[in-house]
């Protein structure tokens, strides 16, 4: 149960290419790897801790103020971790900037504690945060590759390609630096996976044919 | 007061080079009409919320801010994060409640976009950055109606560029959400042409 879980939710249903959730704080920290996988934990831990929390608490929380008691929670966890980053990563975190302290408003976490963890019990809800954190990393992994090697030529500042301006070869791609080469990035990534699998593409109000349409 | 105005706007425009605020970007940019009232909203919302913030975040939260009360080395600044999410709850249900009284029409209007506005990475997102480049209060009210501004203008040519393709023959993968990154993208480039104009 727990591998389709996770399965599911890297690619069919991974919730950057297909749900929408979460990407506002994604692409700005995949200039390089090595923000991209700090980025990537810190929503893990954040996403993962949440979901248990809100779940194991779901029968004491009164409907009417849910919201605002997840986002409580929320908001305390991302404080723990943006702390604990300032304390042990000082250079790492000072390059994502604010990104870390919106998590808090990553539709995401919000988005999972109220769809699943508000509902369900402590088991299945830290697995589906789990799985979720992984998609949400995974992609953001990919981009960050694709980002930091074509456009610095190192992956991890590792050399990958010797740059033509040391005595190697590779002329590095500028535009892969700035913002919009990670709307490029993902376009593709998802043009990429709806060729392979045509059942995810959407319908609604794309379709040539009038019964496709629909009004909104 | 300019340079703030058009960097804001052009060159450091919240939705398209610094992604804040996507989801609702992609989301609700389905027609033009919708996506002007969410921009309208955005701006209001933006221009109250940053500006409190900064009015919150200078009278309790800086550090040093509590020396009156004899406790110069307080430093509570770890606390704006909940602190400006609670302020900009109450701004939205405030503001919800005045057009409801005073410009019931508005309200009609732009209603079921206010709740929406709450968690938008946008609004956070600028208070935030009001306090990373340390902006005065003055500059702050700017900066927020500045940045609401440019984030409404990105989410308003992208819908009409989004009716405009929706009956183009596009590859199958591409149709829907790999269409509207690549646009996206598109858009971010010619917005950061402007760069120049903000010297």
């Amino acid at each position: 149960m727990a591998m389709r879980e996770i399965r599911s939710a890297l690619i069919t249903n991974n919730p950057v290419t297909q749900q929408i959730l979460g990407i506002c704080s994604a692409l700005a920290v995949s200039t390089s790897v090595a923000t991209a996988l700090t980025m990537s934990m810190a929503l893990t831990a954040v996403l993962c801790t949440s979901n248990v929390i809100i779940s194991s608490i779901r029968h004491h929380i009164p409907p009417s103020i849910r919201l605002i008691v997840q986002i409580t929670i929320i908001a305390s966890l991302v404080i723990v971790t943006d702390q604990i980053l300032q304390a042990y990563a000082f250079e790492l975190s000072r390059q994502l900037s604010i990104f870390v302290g919106l998590i808090v408003t990553n539709c995401l976490v919000l988005g999972r504690a109220e769809a699943f963890a508000s509902r369900n019990p402590v088991g299945p809800s830290a697995i589906d945060g789990l799985a979720n954190a992984l998609g949400y990393s995974l992609i953001l992994l990919l981009v960050g590759t694709v980002r930091e090697v074509l456009g610095q030529g190192t992956w991890f500042a590792m050399t990958v390609f010797p740059l033509a301006s040391n005595g190697g070869w590779f002329e590095p791609i500028g535009l892969m630096t700035l913002a919009p080469s990670a709307y490029f990035v993902i376009g593709f990534l998802i043009w990429a996976i709806r060729s392979k699998r045509r059942d995810l593409v959407e319908r609604t109000g794309y379709g040539l044919r009038r019964e496709e349409l629909s009004d909104d | 007061m300019t340079d703030i105005f058009f960097t804001a706007v052009f060159s450091e425009n919240l939705a398209l080079s610094f992604f804040l605020g996507i989801c609702t970007f992609l989301a609700v940019s389905q027609r033009v009409d919708t996506a002007f009232g969410l921009g309208i909203a955005v701006i209001v919302i933006q221009t109250i919320t940053v500006t409190a913030n900064a009015f919150v975040y200078h009278a309790l939260l800086a550090p040093g801010a509590w020396s009156w009360a004899g406790l110069p080395d307080l430093d509570l600044s770890y606390l704006a994060l909940i602190a400006f999410i609670g302020i900009i709850a109450a701004m939205v249900q405030i503001t919800e409640m005045v057009l409801d009284r005073y410009l019931p029409v508005l309200h009609r209007a732009l209603g079921i976009f206010l709740p929406l506005i709450t968690v938008n990475c946008a609004i956070l997102g600028g208070s935030l950055f009001m306090v990373e480049r340390e902006y005065t209060i003055g500059e702050a009210a700017i900066f927020g109606f500045s940045s609401g501004f440019g984030w409404a203008l990105a989410i308003i040519a992208f819908a009409a560029i989004r009716e405009r393709i929706r009956y183009s023959d596009m590859p199958n993968g591409l149709n829907g959400l790999g269409s509207a990154f690549l646009i996206t993208g598109l858009l971010s480039l010619g917005f950061a042409a402007f760069a120049g104009a903000a010297g």
